[in-house]
């Protein structure tokens, strides 16, 4: 397949309004293989179409877009077979279980031995033993994971994330997190949207700031670095953040946690 | 059409199934409804509505089942509406998943779905004091014109169900539904109804439908009643259908 030697995702002159919104100003952008690229803007950027798009959700008014070698418009069933998109709102089904999620996922995407498909999945995201429980009880982390989770099934080599960690609470983002650098570590292409400047730093190959409906920047971090004016070095005593007391007081695997009342004579 | 869309459309299936399995409360509130005035007109009004028949729950009945189809296809909106609105419609849309089996899926849910609701208010309409000679073959004709009913309304039920905003308005539109019945020869004879009102009950679909499964039930010759009945059933199912279809297609695309 001459599929293997195309970068996993190429764009070019991406056009698309909404009436007289022109949401997409000619977008060009190319994620190679196995990289993590980060989408980052602000809210109304246009990072959601652009992944519709992506994800044979829309069409395009103008340009091309091609995923694991196939054009969104005219390929858009292989496209399909190639992708996965785990959206703004974990998409899980409530009333099923964890693990009728998974299986549901793997028949409709026609694999065989969905049970077997799906017991791996929970093994692999720490869910086996929420498995046989309905999704509507799960915590914010655990449905995200499971919502990646189903992503997963079949192994699609492109994985689109939109705001994978937009309302998690700051361990479950750890989660998602450390499960995104796994996926790439295992050969997996993701793109993912995200309006958090510190989440594109932690997880990202590649950058690119959305912005009025063009890319305005594309690169890695050491090269966005350097479009700035080079570090002053100043002396500045390093007060932790609220995150890292957070992290600290509730533990990393936030089971041993006990009260600690701070002194009010401090 | 995708080589996968039966496959995928019963897997799908399935999936909405459970769902109904698992909340079995979107039944009894789809029979509630019909339940309560079928106790009400019987047991309250009917003493004094003379219908020429002997048994009042017997002549009720027809109008009643189709209080509850119209009723339960405010469900098919609603599950609709929360896969939209979920994110998991873009999901299957998404997948290598034939895209037509999502909407199938859901229409079959709504006809099994409400075939349990009618079956559930005859029981009881059976514990009322319905009765009917009628053979298997009106019994199959019944059955028939309840079937082709409720996938007229439940096509009707996709287009609030792909556009609606709230869950408010993904069922609201069943309410003149339900209603429709009142303004037929559902609860009484056209006959003594006024002018406008008479013209109206006499030409609206319920009517006929009504008259049809009463003369089925009744072992009576059904005339064109059951003509016209079907008529408004495949009218109100083509055009429903297209306007569905089309409101689907801007939703994908």
């Amino acid at each position: 397949m001459t599929t293997q030697q195309a970068p996993a995702i190429q764009v070019r002159g991406l056009e698309k309004s909404y009436k007289e919104l022109r949401v997409l100003r000619g977008v060009d952008l190319t994620v190679a293989r196995g990289s993590i690229f980060a989408l980052l803007g602000s809210n109304g950027a246009g990072k959601t179409t652009a992944v519709k798009i992506l994800s044979t959700l829309l069409r395009a008014d103008a340009g091309t877009a091609r995923v694991n070698g196939f054009d969104v418009a005219t390929q858009a069933a292989d496209v399909r077979e190639s992708i996965s998109l785990t959206g703004q709102f974990a998409a899980v089904d409530e009333i099923l279980t964890g693990r009728e999620n998974l299986v549901l996922v793997a028949r409709l995407r026609h694999l065989e031995n969905p049970g077997k498909v799906a017991d791996d999945l929970l093994d692999r995201f720490s869910l086996t033993d929420a498995g046989g429980r309905k999704a509507s009880t799960y915590s914010g982390g655990m449905r995200r994971r499971l919502d990646i989770a189903m992503s997963l099934v079949g192994n699609p080599p492109v994985i689109f994330l939109d705001e994978p960690t937009t309302g998690l609470d700051p361990q479950a983002r750890i989660e998602v997190w450390q499960t995104v650098k796994e996926l790439a570590a295992r050969g997996t292409t993701v793109l993912l949207t995200t309006q958090y400047l510190d989440e594109a730093e932690q997880l990202a190959d590649r950058i690119a700031i959305l912005h009025e409906g063009r890319i305005i920047v594309d690169g890695t971090l050491a090269e966005l670095k350097r479009l700035l004016p080079p570090a002053k070095v100043e002396y500045v005593e390093k007060q932790p953040t609220l995150e890292e007391i957070f992290l600290a007081l509730v533990g990393a695997d936030g089971g041993k946690a006990h009260d600690r009342n701070i002194g009010t004579d401090a | 059409m995708s080589k996968h869309f039966l496959g995928d459309t019963a897997v799908l299936l399935g999936r909405s199934l459970r769902h109904i399995a698992r909340s079995p409360d979107t039944i009894i509130t789809t029979v509630v409804m019909p339940i309560a005035f079928m106790l009400l007109f019987v047991y309250v009004f009917g003493g004094a509505i003379d219908t020429g028949s002997d048994s009042y729950v017997t002549y009720l009945l027809p109008g009643i089942l189709l209080i509850t189809v119209a009723s339960g296809i405010a469900y098919t909106a609603y599950r609709l509406f929360m896969d939209m609105k979920g994110g998991i419609f873009e999901r299957f849309q998404s997948m290598p998943t034939a895209r037509s089996s999502v909407l199938w899926a859901h229409v079959l849910t709504s006809l099994v779905a409400n075939l349990i609701s009618l079956a559930v208010v005859v029981l009881v309409a059976l514990l009322m004091g319905f009765r009917s000679t009628a053979g298997v073959s009106a019994w199959l004709a019944v059955a028939g014109i309840l079937i082709l009913f409720t996938l007229a309304l439940t096509w009707i039920a996709v287009i609030p169900g792909l556009t609606a905003k709230t869950m408010e308005g993904a069922s609201a539109f069943s309410y003149p539904l339900i209603f429709l019945p009142f303004l037929s020869s559902a609860f009484v004879p056209t006959g003594t109804m006024p002018g406008p009102v008479r013209i109206f009950a006499e030409h609206q679909p319920v009517t006929s439908i009504v008259n049809a499964i009463r003369a089925l039930f009744a072992r009576q010759p059904v005339g064109t009643d059951i003509w016209i009945a079907l008529a408004w059933c495949a009218g109100i199912l083509v055009v429903a259908y297209v306007l569905a279809m089309n409101t689907y297609r801007r939703r994908i695309s």
